[in-house]
C-alpha cells in the first residue's frame, strides 16, 4: 500500500483531481523577533479520483500545513495546487479569495480536527449548511444531515442543540458529518477519527470508502494506523519535504 | 453570481486637514460578499466606511456602485436625490449607536415603515403588515410594535435597526461595530441573526469591527487597517490563521480565548 | 393697497410732542423688504421665504409675523378684519385691529365679506372668501417637519428634494397610537403638488377651504422670520393614507345660536354643573345668520331678546371640543 511519490505523468488514466507541485511554506514570527520557521518545501504529489492518499510523518512534519495550503487556509509561498474544476484546472495558490470560496463550495471540503462552533446554530443545521449553500432545498438538506448524524451515532436529542457544549467526540462527529455531506470532488481530512471510539471510527472508514466509490479524491492525516491502513490507498511521506 | 463588482473603490484617500484619515484604499465587493474591515481605534476603518457609504467626501479617489439597472456609477456624480434614494432603498447602514440609526421617538413599526413611506408607500395597512413581518424576522415581539425604541434593550434596538434597513430589500449593507457594547449573549444572538439574514437575502456587507471573532464568523474577506492604510487583506480564515504582517500577528495573538 | 403718506404730525405743544407713527407702523424700507419676500413666496407656492423680521410692539406669539405681513400690504383704502379663533373680539383680535386703526387709520370691520384684508389666528372664516381678498395667517412654527427632524439644514434639504416620507411617519404614528389620524389642527398639506406646508394651527376642518381659494393666502411667522403663500386658485391637498383618507371633523348638532350646520363649533361651558352649548366659532358668521332670522335651540329670534349686539363670543381656544370627535386643545401659539 505504501508507495513513493506517485506521478501524474506516468498515470495512464484521467487527469488527477489534485496535483500539488513544489509547494513551499515557512512562517515568520514577528512577535518573536522575526523568527523564521521553515515548514515544508518541494511538496509534490497527485491524487486521482476515487483515491485516498494519507500524509505520513511525525508531528510537526507539516502534514496539517499542507492540507491547509490545499484548502486555501494557509498562504502558499511557492509552488502550485492545481485542482480540477469541471473542465478546467484552478491553481489555489493563484486564486482570488472569491475563487477559493467558490472552490470550497463546489470542489473541496475540509474536516478539521476541531469544530468551529457558531453561536445558537444547532448541530443539524451546522451539518446541513454546505448542502444549503449548494442550493439543496432545506427540508432535504436537513433530512440528509439527520441521516448522517444518526449513522455517526450522535444521539437524536443533541441534533437541535448548538454543539458548543458537546464533548470532543460528539463535536468531531458533527464535524465529520458536515465535511462528508456535500458532493465536492476533493475531501481533506485532518485526523477525522482522533477522538472517536472504535465503532465510530468504523463508520468514518465506511464513509471514506463510499466517497472513493463515488469518485471523490481524498487526502487525509490519520494518526491511528488501523484507520490509515483501512482508508488510504497509499501514503505520501511528508518528511521527504522538510524544509 | 455575476462577475461585475457591486462596489468598487479606487485610491480612496481622506485627510482631515493635515491629519490622515485613510490613504490609497482599493477594494471591490461583489453581490453576496461580506467584507470585514478590522483594526484598532483610529486605524481609519470608520473613515473608510464613511467614504464608501458617501457620508464623507474623499480627498482623492472614488467609489462606484453598480445600480439596479446594472450600470456602474461614480457615486460622486450622483445627484443628491439619487444618492438619497440609493441610501434608503438599495443600501442599509447599521450604526453602533442605535440612536444614530433610529428615530428614538417614533414607534418600532414607524421606524421600519419609514423607508417604505419615503419611497411612496401610502397604504397604512400594507405598511403596517410589512413592518410587522420584518419585526418578526428580527425576533421583536408583535406586541412591541407600537412602542418606541427608547423602551428597548440594546440588542433589540440593533435588531430594529436591521429590520428598518432591510425592509426595502437592499443589496448592500454597511455595519459599523453592530455588536459593540452589547453583552456577550446578546452579541451571539445578534451575530447569528445577521449571519442568517445575510445568507437568506444574499446581502453584500461591509462590516467594521475591532472584534476578530465577529469578522471570522460573518465575513468572507478581511482587510486589516493600520494608521489609515490597508496593510493586509484576503480570505478571512487565511488572514486570521496565517497572518503575515507584524501588526496582524499582534492582533490575532491579542485575542482572548474563551 | 397703495401706501398713504405718513400722516402729518398733529399740532401739539413743543414740550410734549404727540406720538406719531409711520403708516402701518413699519418704515417704508422694511415694508419693501417684506413685500419682496411676499412676492417670492407667491412665486413659489408653499415655500418658506426668510425675511428680516422686525421687533414689533407686542410679544412673539401674539401675531408679530402676521402683523408685519399685514403692515406691508395694507393701503389707506383697505378694510381690515382681524379674528382670533374665529372671533372678532378676543384680546388678540381687538389689539391688532386697534393697532392698525391707530397706526394706519384704516377702516376695520367684523364682516368677512366687507374686508379686503383678513388677519387670522387659527381659523378661516366660514363665509367663502372672494377674489381680491387677502387672508393673512399668524404662524407660530412654519416648518411642518420640525418635530420630526430638528435640524434646519436637513429640513431644508428635504424641501429641496421634495423628500417628504417623514411626514407620513407622523401620520402613521397617529394611526398606530390612536386608531385614526389624530392630528386635528396644523394638519400638513402639499401645495401645488410640490412643497409640504404647515397651514398654521387652523383646525383641519378649514383645510379644504385653502384648496382652489380665489383669495390670496399669506402666512407670516414672526419668531422664525418666515413668510409663505398660496396664490389664488392653487391646489392644496391634505396628506393622508389610501386606507385612512383625510376627513374633516363632523359635528353632531347644529350651532345652538344660529342653527348652522357644516361649520366649526366651539364648546361653551355654561355653569358649574357642566351644562354646555356648541356654537359657531366664527362669530361674524353666527351673527349674520341670526340677523337673517336663523335661530338655534338655545336662543330666541334675533333682536327679540335683551342683547342688542351679537351674543357674547364663546370663549375660544381652551374648550374647543367637537361633539362627534374629540379634538385636542391646540397648544396655541402663545408662549
Amino acid at each position: 500500500m505504501i508507495t513513493a511519490l506517485s506521478s501524474a505523468i506516468s498515470a495512464p488514466h484521467a487527469d488527477p483531481v489534485l496535483a500539488v507541485r513544489d509547494l513551499a511554506k515557512s512562517f515568520t514570527l514577528h512577535l518573536q523577533g522575526g523568527l523564521k520557521l521553515p515548514v515544508v518545501s518541494g511538496v509534490s504529489f497527485d491524487v486521482a479520483a476515487g483515491e485516498c492518499v494519507a500524509l505520513g510523518g511525525p508531528s510537526g512534519a507539516g502534514k496539517s500545513s499542507i492540507l491547509k495550503m490545499i484548502f486555501g487556509n494557509y498562504r502558499i509561498d511557492a509552488g502550485s495546487v492545481r485542482l480540477a474544476d469541471a473542465d478546467a484546472v484552478v491553481d489555489v495558490a493563484q486564486a482570488a479569495p472569491r475563487e477559493i470560496l467558490r472552490l470550497r463550495q463546489h470542489r473541496m471540503a475540509y474536516v478539521s480536527q476541531f469544530l468551529r462552533v457558531i453561536p445558537r446554530v444547532g448541530a443539524r443545521e451546522v451539518v446541513a449548511e454546505p448542502l444549503l449553500a449548494e442550493g439543496v432545498p432545506a427540508s432535504q438538506a436537513i433530512a440528509r444531515a439527520e441521516a448522517l448524524l444518526d449513522r455517526l451515532n450522535l444521539p437524536e436529542r443533541l441534533w437541535r442543540l448548538p454543539p458548543a457544549t458537546f464533548s470532543g467526540g460528539e463535536q468531531q462527529r458533527v464535524n465529520v458529518a458536515r465535511g462528508f455531506i456535500g458532493s465536492q470532488s476533493l475531501l481533506l481530512l485532518d485526523e477525522p477519527t482522533a477522538s472517536l471510539d472504535a465503532a465510530n471510527r468504523a463508520v468514518v472508514i465506511a464513509l471514506i470508502a463510499e466517497k472513493k466509490a463515488q469518485g471523490c479524491a481524498l487526502v487525509g492525516i490519520f494518526h491511528d494506523t488501523e484507520t490509515r491502513e483501512a482508508a488510504a490507498d497509499r501514503v505520501v511521506d511528508v518528511t521527504r519535504f522538510s524544509a | 453570481m455575476t462577475d461585475a463588482p457591486l462596489l468598487l473603490a479606487e485610491g480612496l484617500t481622506k485627510y482631515y486637514g493635515a491629519r490622515l484619515g485613510c490613504a490609497d484604499v482599493d477594494l471591490t465587493l461583489h453581490a453576496g460578499e461580506v467584507l470585514a474591515i478590522v483594526g484598532e481605534s483610529g486605524s481609519g476603518k470608520s473613515t473608510l466606511l464613511g467614504l464608501l457609504s458617501t457620508a464623507l467626501d474623499p480627498s482623492a479617489g472614488r467609489v462606484s456602485y453598480r445600480m439596479r439597472d446594472g450600470i456602474l456609477r461614480d457615486l460622486a456624480a450622483l445627484s443628491e436625490a439619487e444618492r438619497r434614494l440609493l441610501l434608503r432603498t438599495d443600501w442599509g447602514f447599521v450604526h453602533q449607536n442605535a440612536a444614530d440609526g433610529l428615530r428614538m421617538a417614533v414607534s418600532a413599526g414607524g421606524n421600519v415603515g419609514e423607508r417604505l413611506m419615503a419611497v411612496g408607500a401610502r397604504n397604512y395597512g400594507a405598511i403596517r403588515a410589512e413592518a410587522a413581518d420584518w419585526l418578526g424576522r428580527v425576533e421583536i415581539a408583535a406586541d412591541r410594535m407600537d412602542d418606541d425604541p427608547r423602551t428597548f434593550s440594546g440588542g433589540m434596538r440593533q435588531r430594529l435597526q436591521i429590520a428598518r434597513n432591510l425592509v426595502t430589500r437592499p443589496r448592500l449593507v454597511f455595519m459599523d461595530e453592530p455588536t459593540g457594547g452589547l453583552d456577550v449573549s446578546v452579541q451571539a444572538r445578534l451575530l447569528d441573526l445577521i449571519r442568517s439574514l445575510v445568507a437568506t437575502y444574499g446581502l453584500a456587507v461591509v462590516i467594521v469591527t475591532h472584534d476578530l471573532a465577529v469578522a471570522r464568523l460573518l465575513s468572507h474577506r478581511i482587510m486589516v487597517m493600520k494608521a489609515g492604510r490597508v496593510i493586509e487583506h484576503g480570505l478571512t480564515d487565511q488572514v486570521l490563521d496565517d497572518p503575515r504582517e507584524p501588526y496582524t500577528q499582534l492582533l490575532v495573538a491579542s485575542v482572548l480565548a474563551a | 393697497m397703495s401706501d398713504a403718506p405718513a400722516r402729518p404730525r398733529p399740532a401739539g405743544g413743543p414740550a410734549m410732542p404727540a406720538i406719531t407713527y409711520n403708516f402701518a407702523y413699519l418704515d417704508e424700507q422694511t415694508k419693501k423688504m417684506i413685500r419682496r419676500a411676499i412676492l417670492k413666496a407667491i412665486a413659489i407656492p408653499g415655500h418658506q421665504v426668510p425675511f428680516a423680521g422686525r421687533e414689533m410692539p407686542m410679544p412673539y406669539g401674539w401675531g408679530t409675523g402676521g402683523v408685519q405681513v399685514t403692515a406691508a400690504i395694507l393701503g389707506a383704502d383697505d378694510v381690515l378684519k382681524v379674528i382670533d379663533q374665529g372671533s372678532d373680539d378676543t384680546t388678540n383680535a381687538v389689539a391688532i385691529r386697534s393697532f392698525f386703526a391707530a397706526t394706519a387709520g384704516v377702516a376695520t370691520t367684523t364682516r368677512t365679506s366687507e374686508a379686503s384684508i383678513i388677519q387670522t389666528r387659527h381659523r378661516i372664516p366660514e363665509a367663502p372668501l372672494a377674489s381680491g381678498q387677502v387672508i393673512v395667517y399668524q404662524v407660530p412654527i412654519p416648518e411642518p417637519l420640525r418635530f420630526l427632524e430638528p435640524r434646519e439644514t436637513e429640513t431644508r434639504r428635504m424641501h429641496g428634494l421634495a423628500d417628504y416620507g417623514l411626514m407620513h411617519v407622523k401620520l402613521y404614528e397617529d394611526i398606530a397610537h390612536h386608531g385614526h389620524i389624530a392630528t386635528t389642527y396644523a394638519y400638513p398639506v402639499r401645495v401645488a403638488g410640490r412643497y409640504l406646508m404647515d397651514p398654521s394651527p387652523i383646525p383641519k376642518f378649514d383645510n379644504p377651504k385653502m384648496d382652489d381659494s380665489p383669495a390670496l393666502q399669506l402666512f407670516g411667522a414672526g419668531r422664525e422670520k418666515r413668510i409663505y403663500a398660496i396664490p389664488p386658485h392653487t391646489r392644496v391637498v391634505s396628506l393622508d393614507f389610501e386606507d385612512h383618507p383625510f376627513a374633516v371633523q363632523r359635528f353632531a348638532a347644529p350651532c345652538a345660536l344660529c342653527a348652522a350646520e357644516g361649520v366649526y363649533l366651539d364648546e361653551v361651558i355654561l355653569d358649574d354643573a357642566g351644562s354646555r352649548m356648541f356654537v359657531c366659532s366664527d362669530t361674524d358668521h353666527c351673527a349674520t345668520r341670526q340677523a337673517d332670522g336663523h335661530t338655534g335651540t338655545m336662543r330666541a329670534p334675533y333682536g327679540s331678546s335683551a342683547p342688542s349686539s351679537p351674543p357674547p363670543p364663546p370663549h375660544a381656544g381652551e374648550n374647543e371640543t367637537a361633539l362627534a370627535e374629540t379634538v385636542p386643545t391646540p397648544s396655541g401659539e402663545r408662549p
